[in-house]
Order: C-alpha cells, then structure tokens, then sequence
C-alpha cells in the first residue's frame, strides 16, 4: 500500500492508502471528487487530469507521447498537470501530492 | 407532420451513434431483415475508433490477431453496406417522441428522422468540438470564437488568436499568417506536435514577425461584447496573466463527448450509461434498446466485443418486437448466405443513401 494526499477541487484533503499495481485514476476515482477516467485508462479523455505538486514533478517519470498529446487539449494545465491514469501506484509514490483540478 | 423536414422515410430501425456498435447493429438488423437509418454527430462513422485512436492497432477482437481502429470501422461500414443503411451525419439526435406505432427523432438540424424502433448506441455521448470552460464563451461561438475553419478569407486582416497545440492548431496558423494583421499561437508548452516541413514553416514565420508564440500559455478568459471578442486573456500557470488585443479565436482542442442530447428520451440516460434489461437490450421505454459503450446491466464489459454481441441480441428483440407475426424461424448467416449478393436481387446496393458527409471518408488520424 501506498500513501497519497489528495486535494480535491473544492479544497478538501483526503489522505488515501492505494493498493500498488492500480493506476493513480483508479486508486482516487473512488472517491468521487472529479477523476472520472472516462476512458478506462487510455489517455483518450483527460477526464482524470491532476496537478501534481511541484516537488514532484521531476521525482515522476516523463509523460509519455500519448499522454503529452491529450494533456495538450486538457485545461486548466500547470507545469505539474499529468493523467493520472498513466502513472502506476508503487513505493516510489510514497507521500504524493496532488490537486485535482476544479472543473 | 410538425413543420420540420424529413430525413428520408419512415425506417424500421433508428441507430443512434455510428460507432462501432452501432455500425454491427446495422448488419444484425438487415440479417433480421430489418432496415435502418444511422445518425451521429461526427461527419464519419466510426465513433471513438475513428474520431481517437484510429491508427492504433486492436488486438482484441475474436478472429481478427490484429487491426487497425480505422480498417475494422472500414470493415463494419462494408459490412453494413448490403442493407443499403440511411446515414445522417454531422448532426445530433436531440429529442424523441412516440408517433403512433413509431417515433420521431429530432435532430439537430431542425429536421425529423422517422423509424418504429430505436437502438441507441451512443457510447460515451455525441462527440463535439472540446470547448474551453471559460464564462460566457457561449456568447461568441459562431460569431468570433470557432473550432473549425470554413473560409479562411474571413480572417483577412484580423488579429486572430490559435489556441492549440496539434496538426490543425499549427496548420491554420500557416495558412492564416498569410491573410491575418496577426497571428497568435497560445500553447501550453513550446513543443508543438504537427508534421515537420509545418514546424519548419511556423518557425520561418515566427522569425519573420507573422506568427506569435505564447508559449506556455493557456487560455483564462475572453472580453468583448455583441459577440464580438475585443481581447483574449492568457495565464502563465502560475497566476500570472497578459492580455492579447483579437478579433477572433479559434480553439483546437481535440473533441469532447456530450451525453446531455439524450436526457429528454425518458430513458434514464445518465453519467454510467443507460439501465438495460441483457436479455433484451430494451431500456426503460418500450421499442427503445441500448447497446454498446452507453447500455449499463450488471456485469457489463465495455469492449466493442461485448456490444457486437449486445447488437445482435437488440436486432432480435427489435424483430419480435416489429414482426410479431412473423414465424421464429432462425437462420445462421452461413445458410442465409452473402448479404451482398442478396442485397443485389433484392434491391440496389448503391442507392445506400448518405447524408452530412462520408461513411467511406477516410477517418480522421
Ligand atoms: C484509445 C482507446 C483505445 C481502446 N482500445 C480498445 C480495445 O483495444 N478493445 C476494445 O474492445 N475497446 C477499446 N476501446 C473502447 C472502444 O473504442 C469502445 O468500447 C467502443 O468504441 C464503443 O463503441 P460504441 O459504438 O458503443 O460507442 P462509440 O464508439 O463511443 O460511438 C458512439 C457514437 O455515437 C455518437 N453519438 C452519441 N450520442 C449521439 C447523439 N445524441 N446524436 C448523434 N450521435 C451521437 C457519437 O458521436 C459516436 O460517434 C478503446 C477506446 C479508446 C479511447
Ligand atoms: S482515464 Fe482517460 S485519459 Fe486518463
């Protein structure tokens, strides 16, 4: 399990324990505060657009092609925005911030 | 009749959606010996394989070790053909009435599609431009904001603002520093993704002051008034904003799926999908069925093999439906024989009639 902090649009903080081996999508999609993962996970949607904090943003692998594209028809993007659904839950995660965007 | 134009004659069938699921739904329903008319928002069927992946190889379609999302949508539309489907495209469904033994579809170009059943098969929702969420954008769609370019000459001599950062954000500013007083490229980071000989061209016309990069840049709000826009305001990310003096803003950012057309059809249309019985593929209103990505039961699986099978299953309760008089009889496809050569004796395959655009065009990349 992997511990992750969560702001959600409204300003609420959420302290998640992910199983590892989900994606980001699908260990904060339960939680109903905005990541919808329309496209199960094929960075086709940007429905699961995160902005994570700016400590991390270097300590996370590179956004592959396929996600770059989308995110570049999402809005609201920051210097830290990434699909959450393209990056795996494991150790290396321990302690992540993210802010999901509002709207 | 209420005024509005006819689509065509009355069909058997009304699909709602071309994508995949729909497009078999077409077949399944002329092996039933029924026949139908196909409407989608997009100017090609295909749905989400041809509208955003269709260059990706599928692997997991029985009998087919590897295709690509725009030969199998190809494939479907061939398939479908011999049963000559009505195709109303680039236009939405909008509204359903019960009419007698049928229904009325409205569409939303103002006229009406006529059939005695409905098979939705919406997917996701109706694909659309994806619209920036600023305030008050809706006042200057159509009269200074765009998502397309019909006529290029419009923008003779005005500051135009691109937001974008793909092949049509990085075309048109070529082919619109050549008629635009100013061209202004907003872009979330400075790496564009178009073919290189247009980077090569948007870099040659950015050194000789045509073309503005803002980059990176997103867009954070617009002023103007009367549908005119006056200034397009740009955030840096960081809470920092400029402002860019425009007349007009195009807006590329990929397409967006809208289910909202579908929640007057009293069919409990919702954000997972639409409630149906599996047995049937009927939803909550009689003579209306749901299959694909968009029918919701338990246990549902939203692969495209799923909703072939989920069309067949709503082709045969449309029959027992349309022709309860008609005998149980059951045919397998091998003893029915080619849909084609059946089609010919019984009807002309080339009057398959389109409308809107073009189910043989090939899909967007
Ligand atoms: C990148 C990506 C990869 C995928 N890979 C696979 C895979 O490997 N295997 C697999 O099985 N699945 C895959 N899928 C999922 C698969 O594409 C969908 O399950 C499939 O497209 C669903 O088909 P459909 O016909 O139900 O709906 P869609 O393909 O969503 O088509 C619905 C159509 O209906 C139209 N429409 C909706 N509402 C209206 C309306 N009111 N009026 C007019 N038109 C309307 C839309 O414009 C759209 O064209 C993938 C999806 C994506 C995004
Ligand atoms: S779930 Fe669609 S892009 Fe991540």
């Amino acid at each position: 399990m992997t511990r992750l902090i969560v702001t959600a649009g409204d300003g609420t903080r959420h302290e998640v324990e992910a199983a590892d081996g989900l994606s980001l999508m699908e260990a904060l999609r339960p939680l109903d505060i905005g990541i919808a993962g329309e496209c199960e996970g094929s960075a086709a949607c940007a429905s699961c657009h995160v902005w994570v904090a700016d400590a991390w943003i270097a300590r996370l692998p590179e956004p592959e092609d396929a996600e770059a594209d989308m995110l570049d028809c999402a809005f609201n993007t920051r210097a830290g925005s990434r699909l959450s659904c393209q990056l795996r839950v494991g150790p290396e995660l321990e302690g992540l911030e993210v802010t999901v965007p509002h709207a | 009749m209420s005024g509005s134009a006819r689509a065509g004659a009355m069909r058997d069938v009304a699909v709602i959606g071309a994508g995949p699921v729909g497009l078999f739904t077409v077949f399944a329903l002329g092996q039933a010996g029924l026949d139908a008319l196909v409407v989608d928002a997009l100017d090609a069927p295909g749905g989400q394989c041809a509208a955003l992946y269709a260059e990706k190889p599928i692997y997991d379609i029985p009998g087919r070790p590897s295709v690509t999302a725009a030969a199998l949508v190809a494939d479907l539309v061939q398939q479908a053909a011999p049963y000559a489907p009505l195709y109303l495209l680039s236009r939405r469904a909008v509204g359903l009435r019960q009419d007698g033994e049928g229904f009325r579809i409205a569409l939303s170009d103002g006229s009406e599609a006529a059939a005695r059943a409905v098979v939705v098969a919406a997917g996701a929702g109706a694909f659309g431009p994806n619209r920036p969420p600023l305030p008050g954008l809706a006042a200057f769609e159509g009269e200074s904001l765009f998502y397309a370019v019909d006529d290029p000459e419009r923008f003779r001599g005005q500051r135009v603002v691109i937001a974008g950062g793909g092949d049509s954000a990085a075309d048109w500013a070529v082919i619109l520093a050549a008629r635009a007083a100013e061209v202004t490229l907003v872009h979330r980071r400075p790496v564009f993704r178009a073919a290189p000989a247009t980077l090569g061209e948007i870099e040659r016309l950015q050194k000789a002051g045509r073309i503005r990069i803002a980059a990176p840049r997103t867009l954070a709000g617009l002023a103007g008034t009367g549908g005119r826009i006056a200034a397009v305001r740009l955030g840096d990310g960081a809470g920092g904003e400029e402002e860019v003096a425009a007349d007009a803003l195009l807006c590329f950012y990929g397409l967006s799926k809208d289910l909202s057309a579908l929640a007057g059809f009293g069919i409990d249309a919702g954000a997972s999908g639409i409630p149906v019985d599996p047995a049937s593929m009927q939803t909550r209103r009689a003579g209306v069925f749901a299959v694909g990505d968009i029918a919701d039961y338990p246990g549902k699986l939203k692969l495209i093999l799923t909703g072939f099978a989920e069309a067949a299953r709503a082709a045969h309760s449309a029959l027992a439906l349309l022709r309860p008089e008609a005998a149980r009889h059951f045919e397998h496809s091998t003893s029915r024989g080619d849909p084609a050569a059946r089609a010919v004796q019984g009807g002309d395959p080339a009057a398959r009639a389109v409308q809107g655009g073009d189910p043989a065009a090939r899909v967007h990349a």
